[in-house]
Parts: C-alpha cells; structure tokens; sequence
C-alpha cells in the first residue's frame, strides 16, 4: 500500500487522524464534507475482519450534542421518538430526531449522563442541521451545545472486541451490557466507553479528546494485530450496518419517511407525552402504513444497488433505498420500500439493473444476526 | 505486478493480446487496484458484436460499477466463465486467468494502433501522479 498524497479541498473537514489514514494507505473520499477513508486493504477483507475477528474505525466526523440543564429530559423528550425517560444513567437508546410531521430529521443514539445532561450522537452530514433544529424547537429551561470538536470517535467492533480491549484499560469490559457506557482511562487517554455500534457485532465506542488521537489509533491497532484486527473504512461501516438491517439517513429514512414505515415502531413510544409528529404516528397506527421498508436477497446474479428501481409483475413499484453485496453472506441484497400488501417475506419482486430485470425476493430483516 | 509485453493497452486500461487473427481481452492491473474487491462481472455472450472504443460490459466493486470498453472491434468467440464464478480473479490475476472475452478480430492491425507496454506504463505513471 502506497501513502495517498493528494490532499483534500480546503473547505472539507478532516478528523484528527487524517494524516494516519493516509499513511495506512486509506483510498479518502469526500463523505459529508469531511475528508474520509473508504478503505485501506478492501472492503470485502475488512468487513470479513469486523465479523470474524475486530475491526477499527474512525468515526470522529459524528457529532455529538449535549443537552443541559433542568428541562433537559423535556427537550430531549419532546424532539425525539424513543423514550428517553426511561434510560438509567450511563445507558444509551437509539431514537429518531422528529419533524412534526412525523418524519426524521435524524436517527442518532441518546445517552444519559444525569438527569440534567444528555448526549445525542447523531450522523456527520446533519449535525449542523439537528443543533440548529433541536434550538429552534427548545422552549424549555435546557441549554442545547454542540459539542462534536471536542471529541475524537473510535469504533472498535467485532467478536475480539473485549480480548483486544480489556488489556488497554482497567474498566472491567465484560460487565458492560450492550447500550451501557461508563468512563475510565484506555491506554491512559480519559474516555467515554460505550457498548454500541453500527455494525452488528459486539463491540465499543471511544469517545476522547481529540489531542490523544494518534496514541490511542495506534495502540488499539498494535494491541489488535496478533489478533488480526484490522482499520476499517466506510465502506466495511457500510456492508456491515446494511448486514444488520440497520438504516441509514437519506436512504431508509429521511424527511418523508416515518417510523412505521421503517420499521422502526420499536423506538417510537407512543406512551411519551407529545412529542413532535406523535400525533401524525398515531393516525398512522390507525390507518395502517402504505408502504413498508423491507429486505430483499437477489435470486440470481446481479447486483440491485442504491435507486435501482423496484417491479412486482413488471410494474414499477419502489426503489431500492441501499443494496450492494454483503460479505459475509455471499448473496447480494438490498432493502426498499415497498407497498405495505406486498411486504412479506417470500414474495418474489424484480431489480431493474440497466437494461435487465433481475428476480430477488422479500426476506426478513436483518440479513446477519450475530451470534449471542 | 509486470505488464506483458506483447499486448496492448487503451487509456481506459482495457488490455487486448492479439494471436494472429483472435485476441483475448481484459482489464489492467491498475484498473483493478483503482476499482477495489471485484464481486461482480457482466459480459456478453458468445456471437456478440464489439465495436471499439464503445462499452461490452461491466465491472463491479463493492461501491460502483464500471463499464468496459472494447479496445478492438471483433465477434466475441469465447467467454470466460471463470468470472461468474470468482469475479476476484481480476484483482489477483487481471493480466492472465481473468481474461473476459476472446474475439475474433475484424481488423487484425487494430490492436497495432493502441498503446504498447512502455507507453502505456508512462501513461499509468502520469496517472498515478495526477491522483
């Protein structure tokens, strides 16, 4: 691998460990303004790496908002789905950022520092869109910060995660349930460790100052490699989240997609007081959905990608919202939007791939499920 | 990874290696290396058309795909199937094993015209310094 020496625009934005990256040999790319890698070794071995054994990634480009003061429970409540008053301290949730459409403005993770402190971390590309909104939206006594410089972000994931961990820090890792953080010291750099990921594996995510970036890529990276842990790019990030079903702002979900649609019902706590697009939600649960997010394998070669548009019986009937192939299952698949009728797994759809239709058909999501 | 001598090359880093009237044709080493894990490969069937310098298939990575350009005109008299099955050939073999089609060539003193070995390396370096 050969040292990438073209720089990046000036108006992008680079994480601390951008000079690191591009010494690893990282193929960077421009995502969301920031100035990223896609890859070091190749997104089929590092996806295979993340499932198989660890993989490291730098996720420093994510913002993180921290919501503070008396009525920061109520703020955080009042703009989001899930229901933040149930988390205990040091426990974190998945949630949509809501428009009173009931819509997504964002999905992010909630964590709960005290009653009066919350974090949320939400996608690199909206994190000035959701300060701004969350502002906007904060009638309460809670003061809204945007606080995503102050961190550095590292993900290390997979089943080795706690191995390759726990020799790096005296917090006891095992003990951590999943969505669960503490604080303590890795390789002697103070930092937020956080059971989470977007990966589907087991893992934890670092939260630090960005001044101790370069000491703590590096030891992770040196503490992993007997264990064959490798840096993993965006591109694994992606192959691995769309394994696990999991979905991805401006694909499954977006400004017109709610979360009954998603198939995010599960995040949306319709025993919360208001909370903005609640009310739209509950028509919904009423009425029913029209369409329903679904998984879709190809049954036979081809490759139904990102806009591909979706046929059942010839006919135009969605798009897939991100498909590719997945590594670790040797098939190709997708997810897409499909009328709610035709949601069911087993039923036969096509992929419109350039001049072809190529027949898939419906399964249930996830794809992968990790071992518990 | 060596460039044979004896084929030759287009600047959208097709390679052909004509032998007498026929010739196979493939990708280059540095097509592979920019386009990252090959996991998928569409070409066409035996009896085709190729027309030079217009796309007979597509290479797929992970992320994108990537049309093929015909660097010779010719009728397609063999496929490799080897493709369907192991698309990573073209990562690990580009040059040999991961040929995609053989032709017969409508002009044999086509494939003359194209980039030979050491133009083609100075054209990969000027590319490879430009990136």
């Amino acid at each position: 691998m050969s040292e990438n020496p073209t720089p990046a625009p000036s108006s992008t934005r680079r994480t601390a460990l951008n000079a690191a990256h591009r010494r690893l040999g990282g193929k960077m790319v421009p995502f969301g303004g920031w100035d990223m890698p896609v890859e070091y070794s190749g997104i089929v071995p590092e996806h295979r790496a993340v499932r198989e054994r660890a993989g490291l990634f730098d996720v420093s480009h994510m913002g993180e908002l921290s919501v503070q003061g008396r009525d920061a429970l109520q703020l955080v409540q009042y703009v989001t789905s899930n229901d933040a008053g149930r988390l205990s301290l040091d426990q974190a949730q998945y949630s949509g950022l809501m428009t009173a459409q009931g819509t997504f403005v964002d999905d992010m993770l909630v964590h709960k520092f005290s009653d009066n402190h919350y974090w949320l971390v939400v996608n690199a590309s909206n994190c000035d869109k959701d300060f701004d909104y969350i502002c906007e939206q904060n009638r309460f006594d809670a003061q809204v910060v945007n606080v995503s410089d102050g961190y550095s972000q590292l993900a290390i994931q997979g089943p080795l995660s706690v191995k390759i961990l726990q020799p790096l820090t005296s917090v006891a890792l095992a003990p951590i349930k999943y969505y669960w953080f503490t604080t303590g010291k890795v390789l002697g750099v103070d930092c937020i460790i956080a059971r989470t990921g977007y990966t589907g594996e087991d893992g934890f995510e670092l939260y630090f100052d960005p001044e101790h970036s370069e000491r703590v890529w590096q030891g992770l990276l040196d503490a992993g490699a007997a264990d064959g842990m490798l840096p993993c790019g965006l591109g694994a990030r992606n192959t691995l989240r769309l394994e696990a079903g999991m979905a991805l702002y401006g694909h499954e979900i977006d400004a017109t997609t709610t979360p009954l649609e998603a198939g995010l019902g599960w995040i949306t706590k319709m025993s919360k007081p208001y909370f903005l697009g609640k009310d739209v939600i509950e028509r919904q649960a009423q009425q029913g959905v029209e369409r329903k997010l679904i998984g879709f394998e190809m049954t036979a070669p081809g490759i139904g990608r990102d806009g591909y548009p979706v046929l059942h019986g010839g006919k135009p009937v969605g798009q897939v919202t991100s498909g590719g192939p997945a590594p670790a299952l040797n098939k190709n698949i997708g997810m897409a939007y499909v009328p709610s009728a035709l949601a069911v797994p087993g039923t036969g759809i096509e992929i419109q791939i350039r001049t072809r239709t190529v027949p898939a058909r419906i399964v249930p999501l996830p794809f992968y499920k990790r071992a518990r | 990874m060596a460039y044979p001598n004896d084929y030759r090359y287009t600047s959208e880093h097709e390679w052909v290696a004509p032998q007498g009237g026929q010739a196979r044709i493939g990708i280059t080493d540095f097509a592979q290396k920019q386009l990252g894990d090959i996991v998928f490969v569409e070409l066409p069937a035996v009896g085709a058309e190729l027309v030079a310098g217009q796309a007979f298939g597509t290479v797929e990575s992970v992320k994108a795909v990537s049309e093929v350009f015909a660097p010779v005109s010719g009728k397609v008299t063999a496929v490799n199937a080897a493709l369907a099955q192991s698309p990573e050939l073209i990562n690990t073999d580009p040059h040999g094993n991961a040929w995609m089609v053989a032709v017969e060539l409508s002009d044999p003193a086509q494939a003359g015209k194209l980039m030979d070995r050491a133009a083609y390396e100075k054209f990969v370096a000027e590319e490879e310094a430009s990136h």
